[in-house]
């Protein structure tokens, strides 16, 4: 496992740091998996996202989604193992924030990303759902949407539209 | 996990005093509020006016509450943020929940009338 750290963030750290020098053209984090990681994960993504001039709603959208999928890979993808990484990698392009999350932890069931169906909320109180709701809030919001098994490594890659993000309050 | 609590007649106001009610969370803040929920009045109004971020564990946690409470009590929202509306309309939990401006509004409703 320490041995194949390196490997595991490709350079990850350099990068990482070379971008913060030229100045938040993206935004490139690697942590452990852990729900109080995710969440200063999250509340750094939000101040580089800002940073780079993205308005408040599409940052709110993109820190909902990005909630959901780190969520997700530290409940399933570590749910057996209490360690691991998790990278994010942010790239703003224009109208669209490129993001890819990469992690080392189990593969996704049957190699693909779930596909909810939407939730029947016209039952009784006591029947509403608690949960299952992060897919279909994450694939209501991004765009081209991939997952990869890559060796030993989860990826997940997605599009977030900024300008439909900002017009869909 | 801070949450603060006061009864007004028979409505039970709850104002969450975080910023968020995430996964780290979702847990302790459900544990908290099947106690406040289950000995409620009458009323319950969630007061989520310094919650600036919910994610999907927070919101099954807000929804298992409202579970809690059955006819006649009710189990209300005040006070979401933009961000936490987002979630609601994401989800369409907002068509579910009762939803309140801000809690005082209530509160000072409350107050006229007595």
């Amino acid at each position: 496992m320490l041995a194949e750290g390196p490997n595991f963030t490709g350079g990850a750290r350099e990068n990482a740091l070379a971008m913060h020098l030229v100045g938040g053209a993206g935004l490139h984090l690697i942590f452990p998996a852990g729900e109080r990681e995710v969440r200063r994960a999250l509340t750094t993504s939000v101040a580089v996202l800002r940073g780079m001039g993205i308005g408040q709603d599409a940052v709110e959208f993109a820190e909902i989604v990005l909630a959901e999928v780190l969520n997700n890979v530290v409940e399933h993808a570590f749910a057996d193992q209490g360690r691991g990484l998790v990278e994010i990698e942010v790239r703003h392009d224009t109208d669209i924030l490129h993001v890819t999350v990469r992690d080392d932890g189990v593969p996704m069931p049957g190699d693909s990303l779930p596909r909810p169906k939407p939730h029947d909320l016209n039952v009784e109180p006591g029947n509403l759902p608690e949960g299952g709701f992060g897919w279909s809030i994450i694939r209501d919001l991004v765009q081209d949407l991939t997952y990869q098994r890559d060796g030993t490594r989860n990826e997940i890659t997605f599009g977030l539209n900024l300008a439909e993000l900002e017009d869909s309050q | 996990m801070e949450l603060s609590v006061r009864n007004v007649g028979d409505t039970r106001f709850i104002r969450v005093e975080e910023s968020r009610i995430d996964a780290a969370i979702a847990i302790q803040f459900k544990d908290r509020m099947r106690d406040l929920v289950s000995d409620a009045p009458g009323r319950v109004v969630l007061d989520l006016a310094q919650v600036g971020f919910i994610d999907s564990s927070g919101l099954g946690a807000i929804v298992a509450a409202m579970k809690q409470v059955d006819a006649p009590k009710s189990f209300e929202l005040a006070g979401l943020t933009r961000s936490v509306q987002k979630v609601f309309a994401l989800t369409r939990m907002d068509r579910v929940f009762t939803i309140h401006s801000d809690a005082t509004t209530i509160e000072d409703g409350l107050a006229d009338a007595g």
